[in-house]
C-alpha cells in the first residue's frame, strides 16, 4: 500500500556513508581547522547562550607550529607540560603491552586508547585529584596519570589472584574509589546520568567537589545521554559532560551516530548547556578546556558539555580487525596528527626536551611497564589456576549472603570436590 | 528432501535464512549496530546489505530503545523488520518499547495494530565475556505477555526457527547461544571445539523451509527420566547422558513461548521423571515455569520431584565462569539424585 499523492516526488531514506571505506585513499583536506584563537576564550560566568559559536568552532592552543599560542594557551610550565607528555606516553605504553598480552593468551581482551591520551591525561591533570570521574572503558590515562598503580590494573587485566575486583569483571572495567574513579560498565553511556547525580549530591551538600564523565560519540544516541544532559540543565549540576568524537563507533562512523548535520558539541546547545568543540589531539587545548569547565562548575556557574575532536587510532578492541571497515593509513592522515608527537615537539621547541631525551623515556617507560607486567603475572593470568578463591563468586551480590546463595556457594563446593577430588580444598 | 543440503554453522544458517527471507519478502529489513558493511560483529548479515542495498540492511545508532522503537514504527507502516541487539546484555534500553509497546500493540489496539518484528540477539555465556558479553535474559520476555520468544540449538533448526518467527505476525525474541555459533558445546571448556560440520543438524537445505513456532524437538527418546533444555545446554546434556549411559529422554523445547506442553507432558507421564536444564540464573527462571507446569499436569505420574539445574544467582563472573557455568558435573549429580528417589 502506498499514499494518495502519487504526483509527488518519491520519499528516500537516507542512511549514511563514511567517504571512505578499504580500498579508498582517506583524504581529510575537507575538515575545517579554524586557526588558534578563531573564537577567543570566554570568560567562565558566560551565560551558555553568549558562547554558542564554540560549539561550532575548534578550541586549539598548539598551531601549526607547535608553538602554544592565543588565549586559551594554559600557561603550564615545562614541568606539567614534560608530566604531560610522561603521562601520555606510559599510558601509550602500557597499551601496547596489553594489546600484546592479550594476543599471548594471558587474557581475554583489551581496548587501547591510542591517540586519544590527551583526553583523558590532559582532562585529570585539569581536574582536582578528588574530582569525581565516571569514565567509560577508554579512559586509562586517569588512572595513570592520578598515579594508580600499574600492577594494580593488570591484575585486573589478568584476572588473577591479586585483582581486587575479584575476577569478576571483564579487563579494562577498573574500579579505583581512593582514585575518585567510578567502577566501569560495560553498558553504553550509563555512566552520564550517574555522573550528574553525584554532582548534584556534592551540590546539595555544599560540597567543593565536582565530576566528569567521559563517553564515546557513538553513545550519545544512547537515552541515558540525553536524560543527563537534561537533568544537568535543569539542576545546574557542577558536572563536566565530555565526548571523545574518535570518528568510529567499532565499524560505525560519526555519521551513524548523527555527526554528518551538525557538531557533537551543538548538542549541549539545545538543553541550554555551554558547550565547547575541542581539538582533542592538542593536550593543551583539552587542558585548556576541561580547566574552564571545571572552574565553572565549581563556581556554581553549572554544567558544561566538551566535545574533543580525536580519532581512534586502532581498532574498538581486540575483537576487531579495522581493516575490515575503514580506509587504510587514516591515522596517519589524521589533519590534527598524534597528541604525544604534538606535545613531544611543542616542549623541544620551547628549548625543553630534545629527541635524545624522548627516546630514553620512551625506552625507561618500556622497562617500566614490563618490569610491572612481570609482577603482575606472578599473581597468575587468565585460566592458568591463579585465580579468586571460587567461593568469592557468591560475595558482594548482596552485603549479607541470603540463604540462596549460601546454598549453591555449597553446591558450587561440591561440583569442586566432584571435579578434583575429595581432599580438594576451598583456598 | 525441500532442496540440496549444505553444510552450515549456526551463523552461516542464520545469514542463510535473513538472506532468504529478504529475497522473497521485500517489507523483511535489517537493522543493528554494525550490521551493514561489517556483517555485525559475529558475522550474521555479512554480504546482505552488499546484496539487497542499503535502505534494506542497515547500520543504526547505538540505541536500542531507538532500534527497537524504530522497528515497532516500520512494523505500524506494514513492513516486517528484524533488528539485531549485539549483545542480549544490551538489550535493557530497549525494554519499554519491546514491553510496553512492541507486546502490547495488538491487545491495546485490538488488533488494529500488530507488530510482526523479530528481535535477533547473542546471548548465553561460556566465551569469557564478564557480565555484560553472557547473560542469558529469557525469562524477563516469556514474563511479558504478547513476545514469542524462541532459542534454536542448531544450524537446521536455527534458519527453519527464524524464517518462521519473521514470518510470524507478533514480535518474536530470537536468541542465538554465541557459544556454539561455530560448533556445539560438550560442556568440557578444557576440549577442542568440534566444528558444526561433523554434527547431523549442520546439513541445512538451502532453500526455504519453516520449523514451526512452538514446538518442540525429542533429541533423544528415553525411558528413564525427561530432561527438559535449550540452547547451549542441549548439548552440554546430551555429553553427559551418553557418558552416563542412561536412557534419558531429552527435549529441546525450541521455543519456549508458545511453550509445547504436549510434547513435555507427554514424555514426563512416559518417564516418570523430569529434570530442567538452562543457563541462565535460578530464581524466576524459566525452569521455574517448566517444574511448576510439570507438577501441574503430571503429579501423579511422578516418581521423583522435579529437579532444576541452572546458573548461579550471581552476575556471570569472569575468571570463574566455568565454575559457575551448568557444565558436566551439576547436571550428573542432579540425575544422580532424581534417579535415587
Amino acid at each position: 500500500m502506498t499514499g494518495t499523492k502519487s504526483n509527488l516526488e518519491h520519499l528516500r531514506l537516507h542512511i549514511p556513508e563514511p567517504k571512505f571505506r578499504p580500498g579508498d585513499e582517506a583524504d581529510f583536506s575537507d575538515i575545517a581547522i579554524p586557526e588558534v584563537d578563531a573564537i577567543t576564550r570566554p570568560d567562565e560566568t558566560s551565560v551558555p547562550a553568549d558562547i554558542r559559536a564554540l560549539a561550532y568552532g575548534l578550541v586549539r592552543v598548539l598551531d601549526d607550529d607547535h608553538q602554544a599560542k592565543g588565549s586559551w594557551n594554559p600557561g603550564l610550565d615545562a614541568e606539567q607540560l614534560r608530566l604531560m607528555l610522561r603521562n601520555m606516553m606510559l599510558t601509550r605504553a602500557f597499551d601496547d603491552r596489553m594489546f600484546r598480552a592479550q594476543r599471548q593468551g594471558k587474557t581475554s581482551f583489551y581496548m587501547k586508547s591510542t591517540g586519544e591520551e590527551a583526553t583523558s591525561v590532559a582532562t585529570a591533570m585539569a581536574l582536582a585529584g578528588d574530582d569525581m570521574c565516571f569514565p567509560s572503558y577508554r579512559q586509562q590515562g586517569i588512572l595513570i596519570t592520578r598515579g594508580y598503580p600499574l600492577v594494580k590494573m593488570m591484575n585486573q587485566i589478568y584476572s588473577n589472584r591479586q585483582d581486587h575486583l575479584k575476577g569478576r569483571q571483564l579487563p579494562i572495567m577498573y574500579s579505583a574509589p581512593e582514585h575518585s574513579f567510578f567502577t566501569i560498565s560495560g553498558n553504553l553511556a550509563t555512566q552520564y546520568p550517574q555522573a550528574v547525580g553525584w554532582a548534584m549530591a556534592s551540590a546539595s551538600r555544599g560540597d567543593t567537589r565536582i565530576s566528569a564523565v567521559w563517553c564515546g560519540e557513538g553513545s550519545t544516541a544512547e537515552g541515558d545521554f540525553h536524560s543527563a544532559m537534561t537533568f544537568a540543565a535543569v539542576y545546574n549540576a557542577p558536572v563536566i559532560m565530555q565526548v571523545v568524537n574518535n570518528q568510529w563507533a567499532i565499524s560505525s562512523f560519526s555519521g551513524i551516530a548523527g555527526g554528518e548535520r551538525t557538531t557533537f558539541a551543538a548538542r549541549g546547545l539545545g538543553y541550554g548547556i555551554a558547550s565547547l568543540r575541542v581539538d582533542g589531539n592538542d593536550p593543551l587545548a583539552v587542558y585548556a578546556a576541561m580547566r574552564w569547565a571545571a572552574d565553572r562548575a565549581r563556581t556554581n556557574n553549572g554544567p558544561t558539555f566538551i566535545e574533543y575532536f580525536t580519532y581512534r587510532a586502532e581498532g574498538h578492541s581486540t575483537s576487531d580487525d579495522p581493516a575490515a571497515y575503514r580506509a587504510a593509513k587514516e591515522f596517519e592522515k589524521w589533519p590534527l596528527g598524534d597528541p604525544v608527537d604534538r606535545l613531544k615537539k611543542h616542549l623541544i621547541g620551547l628549548g625543553e626536551w630534545s629527541e635524545e631525551q624522548h627516546q630514553a623515556l620512551h625506552e625507561e617507560l618500556a622497562e617500566f611497564v614490563k618490569k610491572s607486567q612481570k609482577e603482575a603475572e606472578a599473581n597468575g593470568i587468565l585460566g592458568h589456576g591463579m585465580h579468586q578463591p571460587f567461593e568469592t563468586m557468591f560475595e558482594d551480590v548482596f552485603e549479607e549472603m541470603p540463604w540462596h546463595l549460601k546454598e549453591q556457594c555449597a553446591q558450587m563446593i561440591e561440583e569442586q570436590h566432584r571435579k578434583f577430588g575429595p581432599e580438594w580444598e576451598p583456598k | 528432501m525441500m532442496s540440496e543440503t549444505k553444510t552450515m554453522n549456526m551463523i552461516e544458517a542464520i545469514n542463510n535464512a535473513l538472506d532468504i527471507m529478504l529475497e522473497r519478502d521485500r517489507d523483511v529489513v535489517l537493522m543493528g549496530e554494525d550490521i551493514g558493511y561489517f556483517g555485525g560483529v559475529f558475522r550474521a548479515t555479512a554480504g546482505l546489505q552488499k546484496k539487497y542495498g542499503k535502505t534494506r540492511v542497515f547500520d543504526t545508532p547505538i540505541s536500542e530503545c531507538g532500534i527497537i522503537g524504530a522497528g515497532v514504527g516500520m512494523a505500524a507502516y506494514g513492513l516486517r523488520p528484524v533488528p539485531e541487539i549485539q549483545f542480549a546484555d544490551y538489550i535493557y534500553p530497549g525494554l519499554d518499547q519491546l514491553v510496553s509497546e512492541a507486546a502490547r500493540l495488538r491487545y491495546r489496539s485490538a488488533g488494529d495494530f500488530i507488530c510482526p518484528m523479530t528481535v535477533r540477539s547473542p546471548f548465553g555465556g561460556g566465551i569469557f565475556g564478564g557480565q555484560t558479553h553472557s547473560q542469558s535474559p529469557e525469562s524477563l520476555f516469556t514474563h511479558v505477555c504478547g513476545i514469542k520468544t524462541v532459542v534454536p540449538s542448531n544450524p537446521y533448526d536455527a534458519k527453519g526457527l527464524l524464517i518462521a518467527a519473521i514470518e510470524d505476525n507478533d514480535p518474536v525474541i530470537f536468541f542465538e547461544p554465541k557459544r556454539i555459533y561455530n560448533g556445539p558445546f560438550s560442556g568440557y571448556y578444557d576440549r577442542p571445539v568440534e566444528p558444526w560440520s561433523k554434527h547431523a543438524a549442520s546439513a541445512v537445505p538451502e532453500g526455504y523451509y519453516r520449523i514451526e513456532l512452538g514446538k518442540a524437538g525429542i533429541v533423544r527418546e528415553g525411558e528413564a527420566l525427561t530432561i527438559l533444555t535449550y540452547g547451549t545446554m542441549v548439548h552440554v546434556v546430551q555429553t553427559v547422558v551418553a557418558e552416563m549411559g542412561i536412557d534419558a529422554e531429552i527435549v529441546d523445547l525450541r521455543t519456549l513461548l508458545p511453550l509445547d506442553v504436549e510434547t513435555i507432558e507427554e514424555s514426563v507421564k512416559k518417564t516418570g521423571r523430569c529434570l530442567v536444564v538452562h543457563e541462565a540464573t535460578r530464581t524466576s527462571g524459566f525452569g521455574a515455569e517448566l517444574a511448576a507446569l510439570v507438577q501441574e499436569r503430571c503429579f501423579y505420574h511422578l516418581e521423583a520431584a522435579v529437579e532444576r539445574v541452572t546458573g548461579f544467582d550471581t552476575p556471570y563472573p569472569h575468571s570463574l565462569e566455568w565454575a559457575y557455568f551448568p557444565g558436566p558435573v551439576r547436571i550428573s549429580s542432579a540425575i544422580e539424585k532424581i534417579m535415587k528417589d
